[in-house]
């Protein structure tokens, strides 16, 4: 079973890098070139691969908050606006608490997962109670996040470093400081707090009653209410969580990367969630994987881009492609059963 | 010309763990309204899809105007001049009459451009000719039921259909709409239209139709002229009078002391319609309570209502002392009330679910399995899940394969192990044997029969009057929401219980219920 799908999905990447071979030849670029400054730019050396493990750390987290709504039933496609709560609250809390070393990092990872937990409350709410669908809020609370976090750090807003002209904060405090893991690289101790979290989510999947109850409301609403679930609450519930988690997301960046929150610190990396959670065919433990390749490829494309071989865009084809072809077994599975009836 | 307009012949179909046609013969003449009877279940709705190419048939041929056929799809079968009317209609509601009526056969101006005008022009002349009066350029959201159907008459007779189907077309309709609906059948019938009327209503059928066909369990009961029966013939054909005892109900033993009590119970279906408009029910402890109704009654709401899953909008559910009313699910499981769902796909299990998973739904808050909702002990869990196999029967691989890999008995046996085990003092049993085999259908009812000798009050629904008959200690006849008569099962007159699910009353001098 687990082979099986293991092998599914390695087939559905490899499938993805030969459609992307032909894109590439069709677009005129060399491939050789372009899949070597891949490899070179993801794992050529010790500061590539710490490329690929820092652009891995956020997806981590936004992997694990698709894949607890998605659990559920539900769609969080706002993981991004989530996790610029979390960051937005880590640096508030990182400038303006004192607090001593290790705890004060505990708050500020408590705080940025409150937030995003209150973002991502309002679309639960709403879908519990009002049937909103939750795809749309999101979405939409994503742009509102972004663009209000950016509001809170321009010029002459209170959070702005007048030191610089850039859209950000001043850095946090040293104490609320997510050390650096593995100099010279950028990885820091967000990535362990990643792994620990992917530890948390597995087993309150599998091995906790409250996560028995979320996955049979995702599996079979009808079900979960012959058993007596609370169908609401489960969906409020997971996105709390999701957003939770999503904004763990934010606080690593803020406290471990950049040590200050700046606006539009994110490529994307929300995004990439719903990537790595359908990647990782919504398992937690398959989601080290999954922001493992998200990773890599946005490293590597950043590599392809300097060398000129072809656009960095590639990486976004590829991911768009290995995306298409982990539904699509999936999807034409469901059409033929659906053509059977 | 052939004389008959279609002829079907020892047509049979089988779904899994089913015979939904076992060796149907049907015979359609041209002009004629033909009724198709039968309790549901029965085969008609199966019969209907098989004609209309919605169903391969496994045996059998079909012949249509004399020409025969085995394997078509539904495109072939309007190319073959054969329409069905579905019970729900397959309108755009936001276009227009005349837009619906002519998707899929669009007449073109210079053979691109729609002609609008054109459609018109046919839609109203094919309104005048059978009197199926409809403005073609309103928009069908907002026409009244009845003229939506006529929207989808005159849709099929567009595409060329001779032989109509109608599926339970009255059940949507209002009495004067119903009428209007006979009228618009016979002046279909003087243009030579054959049409096949689904029904379950006798006195529809004998009112509307020339012929009636009436089948039981996937067979053909017989074939009457609807000037020479009655309802009371129809009823007897419909439900049969051959009891075949499958098990052995004992004497009862123990008090009877009631257990659950619903008075005045109202509530309302999916749409919002009032379907349950009265009920009162006393279950009682060492009892089986069967519900006899036909479909659509309220059976399947009353079912949901007694277990917390449907709110009901008035009266009273009460367990002892305990008042249940507006109380979920939840409650209604920890008052000691299991339920065996009609439908176990959708409720009775998760289907994507480990049988370790489903044998604790429902019960996922014991202690034994969870001290607290972070905690679940899943030794716990797999002991008690190979428990249920093994008590119960559950034939699979192990405790971890999916509930969806088993077949339907088994995946019973598991949400019956589950139930009975949680040692209920009320079970509401809706459909328990429905798609199983005669071992499976035989297991139920003996485990249905040792829960009330253990002491619990059963409440069993079942569409099987047979089942109803066989295994209840006393009968509760349903009809239009309202139970109407409560009867003892070794002394009632099949005949007047079968009155009594199709008529809601006798036609003799009325009884108030009586023989408890």
């Amino acid at each position: 079973m687990l082979l099986r799908e293991t092998g599914l999905t390695l087939l559905s990447i490899s499938l993805a890098f030969g459609v992307g071979c032909i894109i590439l030849w069709a677009g005129g670029y060399s491939i050789p070139a372009v899949f070597a400054n891949l490899w070179k730019g993801a794992f050529g050396n010790k500061i590539s691969i710490g490329q690929t493990l820092t652009q891995a750390t956020p997806i981590i987290f936004t992997s694990l908050s698709f894949l607890i709504a998605f659990r559920c039933g539900l769609f969080n496609i706002g993981a991004e606006g989530q996790m610029y709560m979390g960051a937005m609250t880590a640096a508030v809390v990182g400038i303006y608490l004192k607090l001593p070393g290790v705890l004060h990092v505990l708050v500020c990872l408590l705080a940025a997962g409150a937030a995003g937990a209150a973002w991502g409350w309002i679309p639960g709410y709403l879908k519990a109670k009002r049937g909103v669908n939750e795809f749309v809020t999101t979405m939409m609370l994503s742009s509102v996040a972004i663009y209000f976090t950016d509001l809170l750090v321009a010029p002459r807003m209170f959070l702005h470093d007048t030191r610089y002209g850039s859209n950000q904060t001043v850095r946090v405090l040293q104490t609320a400081v997510l050390p650096k893991l593995l100099r010279p690289t950028q990885v820091t101790w967000a990535i362990v707090v990643g792994g620990g979290v992917v530890l948390l989510v597995w087993y309150y999947l599998f091995r906790t009653r409250s996560g028995y109850e979320l996955r049979a409301v995702g599996q079979s609403p009808s079900a979960a209410e012959y058993g007596g679930i609370s169908v609401k609450r489960k969906i409020v519930l997971a996105m709390c969580m999701a957003g939770f988690v999503a904004g763990l997301a934010g606080a690593g960046e803020v406290l471990g990367t950049h040590t200050r929150f700046i606006s539009g610190f994110s490529p994307g990396y929300g995004w990439d969630g719903i990537a790595g959670g359908l990647i990782a065919r919504a398992h937690p433990v398959g989601v080290l994987f999954s922001a493992f390749l998200m990773g890599a490829l946005r490293a590597g494309s950043m590599q392809v881009q300097r060398s000129g071989a072809a656009p960095g865009d590639i990486a976004s084809v590829l991911q768009g492609l290995v995306i298409f072809f982990v539904i699509a077994p999936t999807l034409i599975r469901r059409l033929i059963r659906w053509r059977r009836r | 010309m052939p004389e008959y307009a279609v002829e079907m012949r020892g047509i049979v179909k089988r779904f899994p763990g089913v015979v939904a046609n076992d060796g149907i013969d049907f015979a359609l003449e041209r002009g004629e309204i033909h009724g198709l009877l039968g309790e549901n279940g029965a085969g008609k709705t199966v019969l209907m899809s098989v004609l209309y190419g919605l169903y391969y048939p496994d045996e059998g041929e079909i012949v249509i105007n004399g020409t025969p056929h085995r394997h078509y799809r539904p495109a072939r079968a309007i190319g073959l001049g054969i329409g069905m009317v579905h019970q729900h209609f397959m309108l755009v509601p936001r276009l227009t009459v005349a837009e619906n009526i002519m998707l899929g056969q669009e007449p073109t101006k210079r053979g691109v451009l729609l002609d609008r005008d054109a459609a018109i022009r046919k839609i109203e002349a094919f309104s005048q000719q059978y009197g199926l009066p409809i403005d073609p350029r309103a928009r069908v959201n907002q026409l009244p039921v009845g003229e939506q159907q006529r929207v989808e008459i005159i849709k099929a007779l567009y595409r060329g259909a001779d032989t109509l189907i109608l599926d339970e077309p009255t059940a949507v309709l209002t009495e004067q709409e119903a009428e209007s609906l006979g009228e618009a059948l016979q002046r279909l019938k003087a243009e030579n239209k054959s049409t096949i009327l689904i029904t379950h209503k006798l006195r529809e059928a004998i009112g509307m139709c020339d012929r009636i066909t009436v089948l039981r369990k996937g067979r053909v009961v017989g074939t009457v002229h609807a000037k020479e029966t009655n309802e009371r013939e129809l009823a007897e054909m419909m439900v049969g009078r051959d009891v075949v005892f499958t098990v052995h109900r004992s004497e009862r033993t123990g008090e009877c002391e009631t257990a659950l009590t619903a008075e005045g119970i109202t509530a309302c279906d999916d749409r919002g319609l009032e379907i349950l408009k009265g009920i009162d029910l006393e279950l009682r402890r060492h009892e089986v309570l069967g519900i006899a109704g036909v479909q659509g009654n309220g059976q399947a709401e009353l079912a949901e209502v007694l277990s917390g899953l449907r709110p009901t909008t008035g009266g009273r559910i009460s367990l002892g002392e305990m008042d249940l009313s507006g109380r979920n699910a939840r409650a209604f499981i920890d008052a000691g009330i299991a339920h065996i769902p009609s439908d176990r796909h959708l409720r009775g299990l998760v289907m994507t679910f480990s049988l370790r998973e489903n044998a604790i739904l429902g019960r996922q808050q014991e202690k034994a399995f969870s001290p607290s909702p972070f905690w679940q002990r899943q030794g716990a869990i797999t002991r008690f899940t190979r428990e249920i196999i093994d008590a119960f029967g559950v034939k699979t691989p192990s405790a971890g394969t999916l509930a969806q890999n088993l077949s339907g008995g088994n995946q019973q046996r598991l949400i019956i192990g589950r139930e009975v085990t949680k040692n209920p003092c009320v079970i509401i049993a809706a459909q328990p044997t429905r798609g199983l085999d005669v071992g499976g259908i035989e297991y139920v009812r003996e485990q249905l029969l040792k829960m009330r000798d253990q002491g619990a009050a059963v409440l069993l629904i079942s569409m099987d009057l047979d089942e109803v008959l066989t295994v209840s200690d006393r009968i509760a006849v349903i009809y239009d929401g309202r139970i109407v008569a409560t009867r003892d099962p070794d002394t009632v007159d099949r005949r007047d219980l079968g009155e009594l699910m199709l008529t809601g009353s006798l036609s003799g001098t009325p009884q108030p219920g009586e023989a408890t």
